[in-house]
């Protein structure tokens, strides 16, 4: 019955996924840990190990702090905005209608709704970039600036102006992200049994009521997933900065982020010693973020 | 005594609702149909004002982007990488979270922790080490390169997802099976996998739309080949060259043709589309 087999089973189904994952995963983490304490220059030159000094020339470096307070900014206001709008429409799409028949029903047109919102969310990072290149441009021949200047507005730089560049690339990481979390919470609020809300409504409770102290505590875990994953997207901003920005990350680095610095200093300044000691920093960064929230977020579940 | 269902009547929330639901919806429409509608203008139309009409349907900017600007080989490139890695990684991931999932065995934990951690490592770290690894290889501007990279980075949350699942499988039809004298081997493709269907489209769908979509992996990995490039480096690229001499309406013909067969296929594939996404967050 094959049972003599069955190591050799194990070993043959194991052996093809654990090898690539460790020769192109595994290794390359350990490596830049390595790496980055080298002064590794070029793709030819010998690296030599000079210790801390890659980090200690980041905490001088103002590129690399600027990048960093950017992260700050976009883990406040990326989850919060992103969170806030989708809890809304979720909200209204799924029990905004009211009860009918003895159901929570969503608003008029929500299925509609539900598949339009979610549109951003398949399309390439790199495209949407290169979409909003044509919104944000600075005369009349760009979408926003067009419709300004037809209700005798100033048109605005919206991605040269060092101040608005970088909340007009936040605007579009929103833009991108609602629809996922309209669905996400949506499938949320399905796992909430009706009863709840039609005891609530019999009870008298209006849609305010209905949505701040039966909907939010209820669906707790599934923010702290949204939180989770804006969070973790906080920390990248690489293909839409890339693409989208002027001078790549500019002007004067308004809008850069890290995961950009990283590249830009590894393949166009090849300072491979440098560019790891930054991917290292962010690696700290995600992680103290990741436990931070596990810590934060643990709070007492509610059994229904 | 039966509730009274409320009547959907005209109230001020209702109508904040709606203007709010509608705004969105436009704001995500405008942009897709202006890029759309910006594809059949020529250079003065996209440098006029930007809220006109085109003045003809020129379907020749579509026939210039497909050929002069490569946009037909970098799809075909994209579509090419995505099919082999996909069916990789879902080959792969499948086999490595099957074995982890149900069979116990000396560092079984051990391997399915090193796959799970990986979910928590930003791929920037990796970068430089990984470029050199690939470089090593001889695998360097090649789409072998990019699809073996592909895969040992999807396979992680495949794993985690995939090992999940298994586990949720009745152990029954596979002891089942053994006993009837069927291998090992033959019970994973001819039993489990055929049950564990519903997840390995989701996560399926999940690792098509992610692998399509990638950009960062192609311009680190690909940049030294045009002729290989994906569809994300390509459309990317021909906005970075496009100066105003250039071919605008070019590019937003690539542009359509990079957005609009995504909305069909997302369209035709909502339900699975919109599970396979979310599917993490789930569990």
């Amino acid at each position: 019955m094959g049972r003599h087999r069955r190591p050799l089973f194990i070993v043959g189904f194991l052996i093809a996924p654990v090898t690539l994952y460790v020769v192109f995963v595994i290794s390359p983490y350990l490596q830049a840990f390595q790496i980055a304490l080298t002064n590794w220059r070029g793709i030819s030159a010998n690296p030599e190990y000079i210790g801390f000094e890659n980090f200690a020339r980041l905490v001088d470096d103002e590129v690399f702090w600027e990048a960093v307070r950017h992260h700050g900014v976009l883990l406040l206001a990326l989850p919060l905005l992103t969170i806030s709008i989708a809890l809304v429409f979720a909200f209204l799409l799924n029990l905004g209608g009211g009860v009918r028949g003895g159901v929570m029903s969503g608003i008029w047109g929500s299925k509609f709704y539900r598949v339009v919102f979610f549109f951003p969310q398949v399309l390439a990072v790199a495209v949407v970039g290169v979409l909003f290149q044509a919104i944000y441009r600075p005369d009349d021949s760009g979408v926003l600036n067009g419709a300004l200047i037809r209700l005798g507005l100033e048109p605005v730089g919206w991605l040269t102006e060092p101040s608005l560049a970088f909340w007009s690339i936040l605007a579009v990481m929103v833009w991108q992200a609602v629809g996922f979390y309209v669905v996400l919470f949506s499938a949320g609020m399905a796992a909430i049994p009706g009863d709840v809300f039609e005891a609530a409504a019999l009870d008298g409770a209006g849609r305010f009521r209905l949505f701040f102290s039966v909907t939010l505590p209820l669906l707790w875990d599934t923010l702290q997933v949204g939180w989770v994953y804006l969070g973790i997207a906080a920390f990248d901003g690489f293909a839409l900065v890339q693409v989208l920005s002027v001078d790549r990350g500019g002007p004067e680095n308004a809008t850069t982020v890290l995961p950009l610095e990283i590249w830009k200093t590894a393949f166009s300044y090849t300072k491979f010693g440098y560019a790891s000691a930054m991917g290292v920093a962010l690696f700290f960064m995600t992680i103290t973020f990741a436990a931070l929230t596990l810590r934060v977020s643990r709070r007492e579940r509610i059994e229904y | 005594m039966a509730v009274p269902s409320k009547r959907p009547r005209w109230s001020p929330f209702a109508a904040l609702s709606h203007a709010a639901l509608f705004v969105w919806a436009l704001l995500v429409i405008i942009p897709l149909l202006w890029t759309f509608l910006a594809s059949f203008k020529d250079n003065t139309e996209i440098f006029g004002d930007a809220w006109t009409l085109p003045g003809a349907i020129r379907w020749e900017n579509w026939a210039r982007a497909w050929e002069t600007a490569h946009v037909g080989r970098y799809m075909l490139n994209s579509v090419l990488v995505v099919a082999v890695s996909t069916a990789g990684t879902m080959l792969l991931g499948s086999m490595a979270a099957y074995v982890l999932a149900r069979y116990r065995f000396p560092g079984n934990r051990l391997i399915y922790y090193l796959f799970v951690s990986g979910m928590a490592f930003p791929v920037f770290l990796a970068l430089v080490p990984l470029f050199f690894v690939v470089d090593q290889f001889g695998l360097l501007n090649t789409h072998t390169g990019l699809v073996l990279v592909y895969i040992a980075y999807s396979l992680p949350f495949t794993v985690f997802f995939l090992a999940a699942f298994f586990r949720t499988l009745p152990a029954s039809v596979a002891e089942a099976a053994m006993m009837d004298g069927c291998s090992h081997t033959r019970t994973f493709f001819q039993i489990m996998l055929p049950m564990a269907r519903p997840g390995l489209v989701s996560i399926a769908v999940f690792n098509v739309l992610g692998q399509w979509n990638q950009y960062l992996l192609p311009i680190v990995l690909l940049s030294g080949d045009r002729e290989k490039w994906v569809i994300t480096q390509g459309i990317a690229d021909i906005s970075t060259i496009a100066g105003y001499e250039a071919d605008w309406p070019g590019l937003f013909a690539a542009l359509s043709m990079a957005i609009f067969p995504m909305l069909v296929v997302y369209i035709v594939f909502q339900r699975q589309i919109q599970s396979g996404l979310t599917t993490g967050a789930v569990k």
